[in-house]
């Protein structure tokens, strides 16, 4: 562990990774001490103040009705996260269990379980996404459901092929020959090795969580207002271009920021934990 | 038979069993709709005759298993329903929107492979100098925003701070566009031998290709510099360079062409990526492809288009994959010389 921390930091670009994410994850945490108007989240109108360039103390300027737009980052990226963690919470054990099953048992469940699975890998991810989340109300729940559709799939991909090349290793051989259940083999003997893979994926996955959740609130099948949302506010700002550029361009940096940051912590992680994909 | 053609036969029959899985996960997505569709497609006036007419027209109070029977026996025909949006054909529809949304995805993955693998030799070439490392940073970047960020970027820096693309649409207002013949605009000017119609479509088309793209383009350089690293460090790469060869030659002859198939098979689940991200790029353009189509069907719960629209996306999703595979068969003498293809 100790190691693993100190390659981590002798490499700049992962250290930038680190401070980003960083960043993200405790503005998103403390938003309610950072945030210079709290109440700016909801549904609160100020028309003696809308569409105003950044400024002090709106140092991204503020939204059509008069809300501090860095404010409403800062919720955003609350929501976001939680999003994240939700369906990979969700979406990972699932995959995994399907990979691993599929990879170890092989026969019939190995086929039945991959073209299940290629079925859901063949819509693009988007798309699947949209139309679970079209036929559904749009809330915040939905949406998570939408994007844990798309999402176990390629985990179940990445623990199939871990658990193909593991299950000919000898100590794999060595549980089967002293009786082992095919469980014991699967959860005990497998999994652990699939680990650092499954952890750098969730690493980069978090910022393509908060990315395909912000381009479904951006097409209008996400989070609905009041509630910040970083993909509807661009949505939102972008018939205002180029006049008022602080409403898309904020946003969009945030997703930005918070995206390269996960992406830059799981490549660095992706080195050191030595995790192919 | 060839190994190819054995391949392509093994291809085909599990991508018609995917396809057909495909339709009946979308059909079952569509048919768990909250609300009374028919309702919706009438609108709050209809009357309770005219919602039970068109809930048995659309096979609504059957079984599912008896509407997807309904769906397969029409699909056979070419026929996916009316459009409740639209109220022409689904088809009809589909025809109309799917050749400009697929315009921009091919242009788009021409930059993914013209512009990505390129950069992605030239940074494994460097490795470790401070071209490498630029260009690494810069192929992160471009993965790590979704395209209508890209977007919105791009329109903003080179339609409005500097006016060297047009702002928004498919073809300037003040030309005559050809007559429609194959729904390819880019294809059609060339058709009607309009020169000046050509230029001015591929003038609108960079700007929403290239952010498209963008994640496309970081991804096949990403990938295409790791795979030429590891082949960097083959033994048979040291012999060459002590033979003498020049670094060129041996960036091109042998490091570049074992490392493009992994990048080829990425590149293919890439384009899946685009069809989907088609839709966000196309509203910040006003593109007139699916996009718009798509998500005011999704809007309206207008379950024939949904269904069909999806299913058409899929099978054009697979059919791609299904050349990659040609592709790389044909690139690799493994597959292209094997006596037996794999069991």
């Amino acid at each position: 562990m100790r190691r693993t921390l100190s390659i981590l930091l002798s490499n700049p670009l992962s250290v930038i990774g680190l401070l980003l994410v960083g960043t993200v994850v405790f503005s998103a945490i403390f938003a309610d001490f950072i945030a210079p108007f709290p109440s700016h989240r909801g549904a609160v109108v100020d028309f003696s103040n809308f569409n105003q360039p950044p400024h002090w103390p709106n140092i991204f300027g503020t939204d059509l009705v008069g809300r501090d737009l860095f404010s409403r980052i800062l919720y955003a990226y609350r929501i976001s996260l939680m999003l994240g963690v939700v369906v990979l919470a969700i979406a990972v054990p699932i995959g995994v269990t399907v990979g691993l099953a599929a990879g170890y048992l092989g026969g019939w469940v190995d086929f039945v379980l991959m073209r299940l699975t290629d079925v859901f890998l063949s819509i693009p991810p988007l798309v699947l996404a949209m139309s679970v989340m079209g036929v559904l109300e749009p809330t915040l729940t939905n949406g998570m459901l939408a994007v844990t559709t798309m999402w176990w799939p390629w985990y179940a991909r990445l623990a199939y092929n871990v658990t193909r090349s593991e299950s000919q290793e000898g100590y794999v051989l060595a549980a089967e020959i002293i009786g082992a259940s095919r469980l014991h083999i699967m959860f005990r003997e497998i999994l652990p090795n699939c680990v650092p893979s499954i952890v750098t994926k969730m690493t980069l996955d978090l910022g393509f969580v908060i990315l395909i959740a912000s381009s479904l609130s951006f097409l209008g099948l996400g989070v609905q207002a009041p509630t910040p949302d970083l993909g509807s506010m661009v949505a939102e700002g972008g018939n205002y271009l180029p006049d008022s550029w602080w409403l898309t361009v904020f946003p969009s940096l945030a997703i930005l920021i918070a995206v390269f940051g996960f992406n830059l912590l799981g490549d660095a992680l992706r080195q050191v934990l030595g995790a192919d994909q | 038979m060839s190994p190819v053609v054995q391949l392509l036969a093994k291809r085909l029959s599990i991508s018609v069993i995917v396809l057909i899985g495909v339709s009946m996960l979308i059909f079952a997505i569509a048919r768990i709709i909250p609300g009374d569709p028919a309702r919706i497609a009438l609108g709050p006036n209809a009357t309770a005759e005219q919602v039970v007419q068109l809930r048995d027209k659309l096979h609504l109070d059957d079984s599912i298993i008896v509407q997807y029977a309904y769906f397969v026996s029409d699909f056979a025909r070419g026929d996916l329903g009316i459009s409740l949006y639209t109220n022409r054909p689904v088809m009809t529809d589909i025809a109309q929107f799917l050749p400009a949304t697929l315009e921009l995805v091919f242009v788009a993955g021409l930059f993914m492979i013209g512009f990505g693998i390129p950069l992605g030799i030239l940074s494994a070439r460097h490795r470790g100098k401070a071209v490498d490392n630029v260009i690494r940073v810069l192929s992160l970047l471009g993965v790590s925003a979704p395209s209508f960020v890209w977007a919105v970027i791009l329109m903003l820096l080179f339609a409005f701070f500097l006016p060297i693309f047009p702002i928004a649409g498919q073809i300037s207002d003040t030309l005559t566009v050809p007559p429609r013949m194959t729904g390819f605009l880019l294809f059609d000017c060339l058709l009607a031998g309009d020169l000046r119609a050509f230029a001015d479509a591929a003038h609108h088309i960079v700007l929403p290709a290239f952010a498209l793209s963008l994640s496309g383009i970081g991804q096949a350089a990403r990938l295409t510099r790791a795979n030429m690293i590891e082949t960097y460090d083959k033994p048979y790469i040291e012999m060459a360079r002590s033979y003498g060869f020049p670094e060129q030659r041996i960036a091109r002859r042998y490091a570049f062409r074992p490392s493009l198939i992994p990048s080829l098979t990425i590149i293919g689940l890439d384009f899946a990526a685009m069809l989907g991200n088609a839709f966000l790029v196309e509203a910040v353009y006003a593109w007139p492809g699916l996009s718009r189509y798509g998500v005011q069907v999704i809007l309206r719960k207008d379950l024939n288009a949904i269904v069909g629209t999806v299913l058409v996306i899929s099978a054009t999703f697979l059919v791609v994959n299904i050349i990659v595979d040609l592709l790389i068969a044909f690139i690799n003498p493994r597959i292209r010389y094997a006596e037996r293809s794999r069991p």
